[in-house]
């Protein structure tokens, strides 16, 4: 067995602690340690963007995050981000729009719609495709995803 | 997969160069590359895991006299949003924000870039043309010893470099561009996004007119690591930037470099590449 790390983060606004295997990602300590499953593995090396969490306010693939470096860390996750104003708005267009079918790279696309707003809250089309670039849709597109982040309510974020 | 004995996460730099002197340590900063070629075991882990990330010498983006000097820690988003990066290294610049996805740029690393040595690393063909210098941190024998080296001398073959086992990569160290030079970076493949690049080119020079002075050329994704291109430099330093120089330049870039064929793109396409690209550059730097 690989060595363990005993670390301590903020996840979702709850200071938590772990004790992880220190070649585990942050996504496998997300989903398997502490039974967040909202955060979703796909393609396992960054390409694809369903893993997409919050770190310290910088949106990450946390299939690439090692969970020993979480340590200290602000860490949100789609479950935390909608209990807010703006992820609520972002849920309600996603459906409204009609932005979700079989809703795999949805929480990472919240996520990341997330981090766009709040950098850029008056995005226009094209940089909202620039700013959701690193994630894979499947299904959908991505007009209306981009229909449902251009209308998101930016008050909120 | 081998097993971490330990891992440890040092404040200071001396203890860095402490662990690493005890030997057998993986480093990681961001982790974008060491994660995934640790999963397919591509990478070896050693018994030790060093996490970086605490290492307060290791940041910033700082400039004293005519020498800019990037913390191995700065992120690719770090760097698209530093003014002096923006202003007085476009090449860096674009190369940044031609780079994989937001997700990745708030985590990669300038110094994890350089280290991981590909032939298609997206800074290293504009920190070529830009002069850039490695700087090394190591206490190989009970005192911390800095050394630097010429980016150009760095890469030995792909995941392969100068490095020792014993040193850390702390920062890259660049001279002030005069404000009449110029540089410029072009990355080709197939999609905007999260693309590892078919061929990239990276120009750099101080422009007189229509002549280009101290004329730096790189290439990435060519050779078996990023490289400077003596001849295709020495075909445009101090000459007219007109059609037969350029005819000239495209001709010598063909002899400088030595590319494959692989999953992107045949020999035969990046030798087209090379050739068109780096002539639309030429024009496009003459006509401006």
């Amino acid at each position: 067995m690989s060595v363990t790390v005993d670390i301590k983060f903020k996840l979702n606004g709850v200071e938590r602690r772990a004790t992880v295997p220190a070649q585990m990602s942050a996504l496998d300590m997300l989903r398997d340690r502490v039974g967040l499953t909202g955060t979703k593995y796909a393609c396992g090396e960054g390409e694809c963007g369903a893993c997409t969490i919050s770190v310290d306010g910088q949106t990450v693939n946390s299939c690439l995050m090692f969970a020993a470096d979480c340590d200290g860390r602000d860490l949100v996750t789609i479950e935390g981000l909608v209990t807010s104003p703006l992820g609520e708005s972002l849920r309600k267009n996603f459906t409204k729009y009609g932005a979700v079918q079989c809703g795999f790279c949805t929480p990472g696309l919240m996520m990341q719609a997330s981090h766009l707003l709040k950098t850029h809250p008056h995005a226009d089309r094209d940089q909202i495709k620039r700013g959701i670039e690193g994630n894979l849709c499947r299904c959908t597109g991505y007009k209306k995803i981009v229909d449902a982040i251009a209308d998101a309510d930016i008050d909120a974020a | 997969m081998s097993e971490i004995q330990n891992y440890t996460a040092p404040r200071t730099l001396e203890e860095a160069a402490d662990v690493l002197r005890a030997g057998n340590v993986t480093i990681f900063a961001g982790g974008t590359d060491v994660m995934p070629q640790m999963k397919t075991g591509k990478l070896k882990l050693q018994p030790t895991l060093m996490n970086i990330r605490h290492i307060p010498e290791l940041r910033g983006i700082t400039q004293a006299g005519g020498t800019v000097r990037i913390g191995a820690l700065t992120t690719m988003t770090e760097l698209l949003n530093s003014e002096l990066v923006r202003e007085r290294f476009n090449a860096l610049w674009q190369a940044c924000d031609h780079f994989a996805s937001d997700q990745l740029r708030n985590a990669g690393t300038i110094g994890g870039n350089i280290c991981n040595a590909s032939p298609a690393g997206d800074t290293l063909v504009p920190l070529l043309v830009l002069d850039a210098n490695v700087v090394l941190t190591g206490k190989p024998n009970g005192a911390v010893t800095t050394r630097t080296m010429a980016l150009k001398d760095f890469f030995v073959a792909p995941g392969r470099t100068r490095r020792e086992a014993s040193e850390l990569l702390i920062a890259v160290e660049m001279p002030l561009p005069p404000a009449d030079s110029i540089s410029e970076f072009f990355k080709f493949g197939t999609r905007p996004a999260l693309d590892i690049s078919t061929i990239a080119i990276g120009l750099a020079a101080l422009r007189e007119g229509k002549t280009l002075r101290d004329v730096r050329i790189a290439f990435g994704s060519v050779a078996p690591t990023p490289i400077r291109a003596p001849q295709t430099e020495a075909a445009i330093e101090g000459k007219p930037l007109d059609d037969a120089t350029i005819e000239t330049a495209v001709a010598a870039a063909a002899r400088d470099i030595h590319p494959i064929s692989d999953v992107r793109a045949s020999d035969w396409y990046r030798r087209e590449l090379i050739h068109n690209i780096l002539q639309r550059m030429l024009v496009h730097v003459r006509d401006r």
